[in-house]
């Protein structure tokens, strides 16, 4: 469960408030568009989510981890129960999708045997099978938020995070791909989607939260990117 | 969870030295270098003072008895000079043996055939052990009754002292600066290569890598570096010494300049290379990398 409760977020930097009183519950199991205009404060609350920034007032549950008490120290461990995937995927191009793969599960301390049974079987849930031994610039754009996306899913956490995932991809692998983050929600995991894509959130018939100016504006099930407000 | 995943560390840190080609090859070059150039200079310091040390023990002073005495009271005076701190020997000369040895230096001896031995005094030639006390052991020995005056080179003992601390200074001085050097152009170097895997690091701290998992890979890169920088520089640095020795040896027919042996510097100049580069270049690659865990 994700729980934001009076979330007030200011950047010390440049005393820029960028959330204002955000208060909302994702339940385990859901799957949630977040929407809202550049700048409307969804990077804000994608940071505060992985404790690359610590909220100025308010409270933030995810799992069994307050963040607002967190330590420097248990942050390896929340981000193990979340997984990331970034607009430009971020893949490391001097290893083949099996070691993008196998590095994130490493990094955690998972062992070998583990690694080898759980690979294969990540890689057939996206539909890479046939792609593990090609190096990333041997992909589709398609294809390497593909593998973004298996390797969010290897350590198998809890929550997955996905900021703007489509935004370098046609509409047609846009939607490909919006329905492998369904399936994999199907299987149990939570699924947070930052996008700005209209077509693709009117498409799904999911809760959508929308955000403007550091404040929720709306958060429907079965909603729609409301083309009014935003 | 693993245990502390040593195996895993020291195949990244080797993947990662071997995976930045130019980068690892640039640092082991600036690095080597830098050793080189201060391992030169301290060894140029070290031969100076080796030098310096062997003139110094050469310096002695003369201690004349009083005329008053007869050549057996005279060297009685001996053992109360050798109780003396300080000096390292003495010898009793009289004054025939001093009116022929001044006769033997000239080219005309006949000049002094009939100088009666009795117009020199009888004295003491008398080496000291530390040149830095030279005038407090020339006024112990000028406090012994019996001895009349005394004939010392003082001003070039001091003149010789200073150059030995001047150069020691000096040599210390560039080999501080040099460390200081080489410390930041390695840093800059690791930093090049960091900056290069920085979305490597990203994604490994997004992922949820604890910083001691991100830190032992350019922990043993570090060592790498340092140790092969080591290495070069000690081969590099024999090979420089073996050859001006050997230039040395070739070109002075008297022997005015002596070189320390290599086989006496070896170890303690291998020791020290390795030393500077393992600690500049682990620490060089932690402070580097440091601010990329921030994250």
């Amino acid at each position: 469960m994700i729980q934001f409760t009076n979330v007030k977020k200011i950047y010390e930097s440049n005393l820029t408030e960028a959330l204002y009183d955000i208060s909302f519950v994702i339940e385990d199991g859901e799957f949630v568009f977040l929407v809202g205009p550049s700048g409307s404060g969804k990077s804000t609350i994608l940071k505060l989510l992985t404790a690359e920034e610590r909220i100025t007032s308010g409270g933030i549950l995810v799992g069994d981890f307050d963040l607002a008490r967190l330590k420097q120290r248990q942050v390896p461990y929340l981000r193990r129960t979340l997984g990331v995937v970034f607009q430009d995927f971020r893949l490391i191009e001097n290893r083949t999708v099996k070691g993008n793969l196998e590095f994130a599960m490493r990094v955690v301390g998972t062992g070998k045997k583990v690694i080898r049974e759980r690979i294969p079987y990540v890689l057939d849930l996206v539909g890479l099978s046939e792609k593990g031994d090609c190096y990333p610039s041997e992909l589709s754009g398609g294809e390497q938020q593909r593998v973004a996306i298996a390797r969010a899913l290897v350590n198998n956490p809890k929550t997955i995070i996905a900021d703007e995932p489509t935004g370098n991809l046609d509409p047609e692998r846009s939607y490909e791909l919006m329905c492998l983050l369904e399936k994999i929600n199907q299987l149990g995991t939570t699924m947070l989607v930052v996008t700005h894509e209209r077509d693709l959130v009117n498409c799904f018939n999911k809760r959508v939260i929308s955000i403007d100016s550091g404040r929720v504006i709306s958060d429907m099930e079965n909603g729609l990117y409301d083309y009014e407000t935003i | 969870m693993r245990r502390f995943n040593l195996g895993y560390y020291i195949k990244e840190g080797f993947r990662s030295f071997a995976a930045h080609g130019f980068m690892t090859f640039a640092s082991i070059a600036i690095m080597a270098s830098c050793l080189i150039i201060m391992g030169s200079f301290t060894l140029v310091a070290l031969n100076l003072e080796y030098n310096l040390d062997a003139l110094m023990e050469d310096n002695e002073f003369l201690a004349y008895v009083d005329e008053s005495y007869t050549d057996e009271e005279g060297a009685a005076l001996q053992s109360e000079i050798e109780a003396i701190d300080n000096v390292a020997e003495c010898q009793y000369i009289t004054r025939e043996e001093a009116l022929e040895n001044y006769a033997s230096g000239l080219e005309d001896s006949s000049l002094y055939e009939n100088v009666p031995a009795s117009a020199l005094r009888s004295r003491f030639s008398v080496r000291v052990t530390d040149i830095e006390q030279l005038e407090e052991t020339i006024e112990e020995v000028r406090e012994v009754e019996g001895i009349a005056k005394i004939s010392a080179s003082v001003d070039v003992a001091n003149g010789l002292v200073t150059v030995r601390n001047v150069s020691v200074i000096i040599a210390l001085a560039l080999v501080v600066i040099l460390v200081i050097v080489s410390f930041f152009i390695i840093s800059n170097s690791i930093k090049l290569a960091t900056s290069a895997r920085e979305e490597e690091i990203a994604i490994m701290k997004m992922v949820g890598a604890t910083n001691a998992f991100v830190c032992w890979p350019v922990v043993v890169e570090g060592i790498l570096l340092g140790g092969i920088s080591a290495v070069v520089a000690a081969l590099a640095e024999w090979g420089i010494y073996r050859l001006i020795r050997s230039a040395i040896n070739v070109y002075t027919h008297v022997q005015l300049i002596s070189i320390i042996p290599i086989r006496t510097l070896a170890f303690p100049m291998c020791a020290i290379f390795l030393g500077i580069g393992l600690f500049v270049g682990v620490v060089g690659s932690l402070i580097t990398i440091r601010k990329y865990l921030k994250v």
